[in-house]
């Protein structure tokens, strides 16, 4: 992990980064840091838009969102603990066959957890269980973080990104739940109608134009609260290896 | 490999080693084949048992609806070219073909519900659809398993007006897309962006009753069983507990069950 920093040359010509002092000699990520990165900083989904695909499509209720998030979350870890377990002995050469092996593990493993102990849920989320598989976000936590670091980093970054995603998996299926439905967590024990029963539901928002809508208005507001003062974010300057671990991602 | 942060020289692999032998490849990824199928085989073997009794109590309330909540229902066997309510001694019924018989409150029969499957669009579609033998009607169809299209073939299962369609349609059954319909008995109005999983949903119905028709129509349905009060067999009623272990694939409603007990797998 000694040289797991980033050279300062590089931070200098880096645009977000113009009146950053130089960094202080030990730039290494704080376990903190790497925990509260995926929740936040690098949200998978606001931030770097990856695992989209289950985003838009099951997020139409509080309960799916949930448990997609829940699903991807156990994969996330699995995997990410996995593979940082064995990164000794898998050979570069095969480390993204490997990794998607580990990952489909996974989420078959899931995938009949699921159908055993919450059928219902699991017959509404579909064949979007199965494609866990193939969200870019996990596959990438492996191969930028988890193969390269020691394990308690690599769980540490998986539960942060996991969390991350469940938050956004569970605001946009919060909106599009109460603006579709006029309730919050239908089809569970905690059901509530919000709205009541004047309100007329906006069935756009339960269909898949309404994943659209909702993910571009959260990433408007996102993007606006990220980028209204730049210089007065204190957290771009904190953090300024952030950036150019993305690009080396 | 360029990595811009300095973490490994290009040439070497996770472990920092560089020209790994070919078969360090193979075996590594035999070694995780193996590790991961066996763990697999560890959870399969726990969840099977509960999917199935999860399965057995989606096809009781399925046979509830499609029959239009019958007072009680009871399976009935394919055995020797025949329909039997019994079967003989010593038969082994896992790999029988089977009906679900229905009757009202006053004992009469109200039809036959049938499961059937198909390749659909993606995957197998299973279905269960109610038979009026006596009439010579369809009488209703719920879609069981699926994997169709979200937004366009899993309105086979969701398609109010579509489900509607197949209460009382005559078969053999014609599928026809919505503006050619000319009113004709046999015609059952095709999903429009779905035409494959509509068609499969025919082909599955036609298929099963141009099998069962005959020997549904050679078929005297037995009296309704007595009232469920001594009819549960061998514990059959506690069957919906998902700690149970489920008899075997897809037999639901084996025994004659109630129409509470049924119900209780909905909710």
């Amino acid at each position: 992990m000694a040289n797991g920093h980033v050279p300062s040359e590089e931070l200098a010509g880096t645009p977000g980064a113009i009146e950053v002092p130089p960094p202080p000699a030990a730039l290494e990520t704080t376990a903190g840091y790497d925990f509260l990165r995926g929740i936040w900083r690098e949200n998978p989904v606001l931030v770097q838009l990856l695992g989209l695909c289950p985003a838009l499509a099951v997020t139409n209720t509080v309960r799916n969102s949930l448990a997609m998030g829940l699903a991807t979350f156990f994969v996330l870890l699995g995997s990410s603990t996995l593979v940082s377990l064995f990164k000794g002995v898998i050979p570069k050469e095969v480390r993204i066959a490997s990794f998607i092996l580990i990952i489909a593990t996974f989420v078959t493993i899931t995938d009949m957890v699921l159908a055993a102990v919450v059928p219902d849920t699991h017959k509404a989320l579909g064949a979007f269980i199965a494609l866990i598989v193939v969200n870019c976000m996990i596959l990438g936590r492996q191969e930028a973080f988890a193969s390269k670091r020691p394990v308690g980093r690599a769980v540490l970054d998986a539960i942060g990104v996991g969390v991350g995603f469940l938050v956004a998996m569970l605001m946009i299926g919060s909106i599009r739940e109460l603006l579709g439905y006029g309730s919050l967590f239908r089809e569970t024990p905690l059901e509530v109608e919000v709205l009541g029963p004047n309100f007329e539901p906006w069935i756009i928002m339960i269909l898949p134009p309404g994943g659209f809508l909702t993910l571009g208005f959260i990433l408007l507001a996102f993007g606006w609260w990220r980028g209204r003062k730049p210089s007065a974010t204190p957290r771009v300057r904190r953090w300024p290896h952030g950036v150019a671990d993305r690009r080396a991602a | 490999m360029h990595d811009p942060s300095g973490h490994q020289h290009p040439s070497s692999g996770l472990g920092g080693r560089s020209e790994v032998p070919a078969w360090r490849l193979v075996s590594t990824l035999a070694a995780a084949g193996g590790m991961a199928g066996l763990a697999i085989v560890f959870v399969f073997q726990w969840a099977q048992p509960r999917i199935e009794a999860h399965r057995a109590a989606a096809l009781r309330v399925a046979i509830q609806e499609v029959l239009g909540a019958p007072e009680t229902s009871s399976t009935i066997w394919v055995h020797d070219g025949a329909l039997t309510a019994e079967l003989p001694a010593g038969a082994d019924s896992t790999e029988l073909d089977r009906v679900y018989l229905g009757w009202n409150a006053e004992g009469e029969p109200l039809g036959y519900a049938i499961a059937g499957e198909l390749p659909g669009y993606q995957d197998f579609i299973r279905l269960l659809f109610g038979y009026d033998a006596q009439a010579g009607l369809v009488i209703g169809m719920k879609v069981l398993e699926h994997k169709e299209t979200p937004g366009l073939g899993d309105k086979i299962e969701k398609d109010t007006v579509w489900l509607a369609e197949f209460d009382g349609a005559v078969p053999p059954l014609v599928g026809v897309t919505a503006n050619r319909a000319t009113g004709d008995e046999h015609e059952v109005d095709m999903i429009s962006g779905a035409t494959i999983s509509s068609r499969t949903v025919i082909n599955i119905i036609n298929e099963r009753l141009e099998v069962l028709r005959p020997l549904l129509d050679a078929f005297e349905p037995p009296p309704a069983p007595a009232p469920p009060v001594a009819a549960p067999v061998e514990g059959e009623a506690e069957e919906s507990d998902t700690t149970e272990v489920a008899p075997e694939d897809g037999d639901a409603g084996a025994e004659t069950t109630d129409t509470a007990n049924a119900g209780q797998g909905g909710d």
